[in-house]
């Protein structure tokens, strides 16, 4: 059990990282991609516009985090 | 061959580049403390490991669909790039200590020195699992972004020549001066690997959701200027925070 909890763990570590959110609000952007792409929206622009929305926020949690 | 065979290989080597250089610290500190054996050896076996899940891994990632794999690679990929961007740009705008080999490396040194001594196999196991764990685990992650790269891109042979040449450069280099290479600019080449991984993360997984990208391949150049653009304008942003906050503090 311990053994299986320290696997889950070193994917966790190895997969989402320092910050979750990251990894959440990529997931959610792709979501909204395939969203927009299925009802034939334009969709392209949205994941560049998350990537620097989300490094903005884990910026500033990280920042939050050391003062 | 083409922009993003280019953008491949140059991923690759920047990637394993870096990986490398804080394997090869952790491989040299286990060497001088412990003795060249042990640390060889567990070069080695950590270097078969990471073989054995190329060859595991890399057929059965084949034969996944494109568009399902680019998906996943993609949004993989975006996640990774996005954490080395993250620490690149906190470390460029001061709010995070540069990572310093030398210091690391001293460190190591001193931690390996005390250590007691326990034979196995004729072997010094501190110094063989140190120096295993350090190059498997740094490994891992060359290993998932030459895989994946090379996959998505349909072409793993390119992705572990790029990966190939930095080992065969950082070991070179390593065994000429047999110190840690503290003078490697390291937080500007994970900016360039962050920034790459960012930019094909973002290009995969809009394409893997079912997005078109106007100019097809052509718009990977765009989406590495808005990256690189928008990391710089986040560094400049910081910096100048950081600075307004340091004088309002010796004025008060």
């Amino acid at each position: 059990m311990r053994l299986l909890r320290r696997f889950g763990r070193f994917w966790w570590e190895f997969v989402v990282g320092d910050d979750w959110l990251v990894a959440a609000v990529v997931g959610l952007a792709i979501g909204a991609t395939a969203a927009l792409a299925a009802a034939s929206v334009t969709a392209w622009w949205l994941l560049p516009l998350a990537v620097l929305l989300v490094l903005w926020l884990s910026l500033q949690r990280a920042i939050r985090s050391t003062d | 061959m083409s922009t993003p065979d280019v953008f491949l290989v140059l991923s690759a080597f920047l990637a394993c580049a870096v990986e490398m250089v804080e394997a090869l610290t952790i491989v040299l500190a286990a060497g001088l403390a412990r003795g060249w054996r042990s640390s060889l050896a567990g070069l080695a076996a950590a270097t078969v490991a990471l073989a054995v899940a190329v060859a595991a891994l890399g057929p059965a990632l084949t034969v996944v669909p494109l568009q399902a794999l680019r998906l996943v690679v993609g949004a993989l990929l975006l996640v990774f790039g996005l954490q080395w961007l993250r620490k690149a740009i906190l470390r460029a705008s001061g709010y995070r200590a540069l990572h310093d080999e030398d210091a690391i490396f001293a460190s190591q040194l001193e931690e390996a020195r005390a250590a007691a001594g326990v034979e196995r196999a004729g072997l010094d196991w501190y110094g063989f699992t140190l120096s295993f764990k350090g190059v498997l685990l740094e490994g891992l992650e060359v290993v998932f972004i030459v895989l994946t790269f090379g996959s998505a891109q349909g072409s793993i042979p390119l992705a572990v020549a790029g990966a190939a040449a930095a080992l065969v450069l950082v070991a070179a280099v390593g065994v000429a001066v047999r110190a840690p290479l503290a003078r490697v600019p390291e937080n500007a080449l994970k900016f360039a690997v962050g920034s790459l991984l960012t930019t094909f993360g973002t290009f995969w997984a809009a394409e893997g959701a079912g997005a078109h990208w106007p100019g097809a391949d052509a718009s990977l150049l765009g989406v590495l200027g808005f990256v690189a653009a928008s990391s710089a304008s986040l560094v400049w942003l910081l910096r100048r925070r950081r600075l307004a906050l340091r004088v309002a503090e010796a004025g008060s």
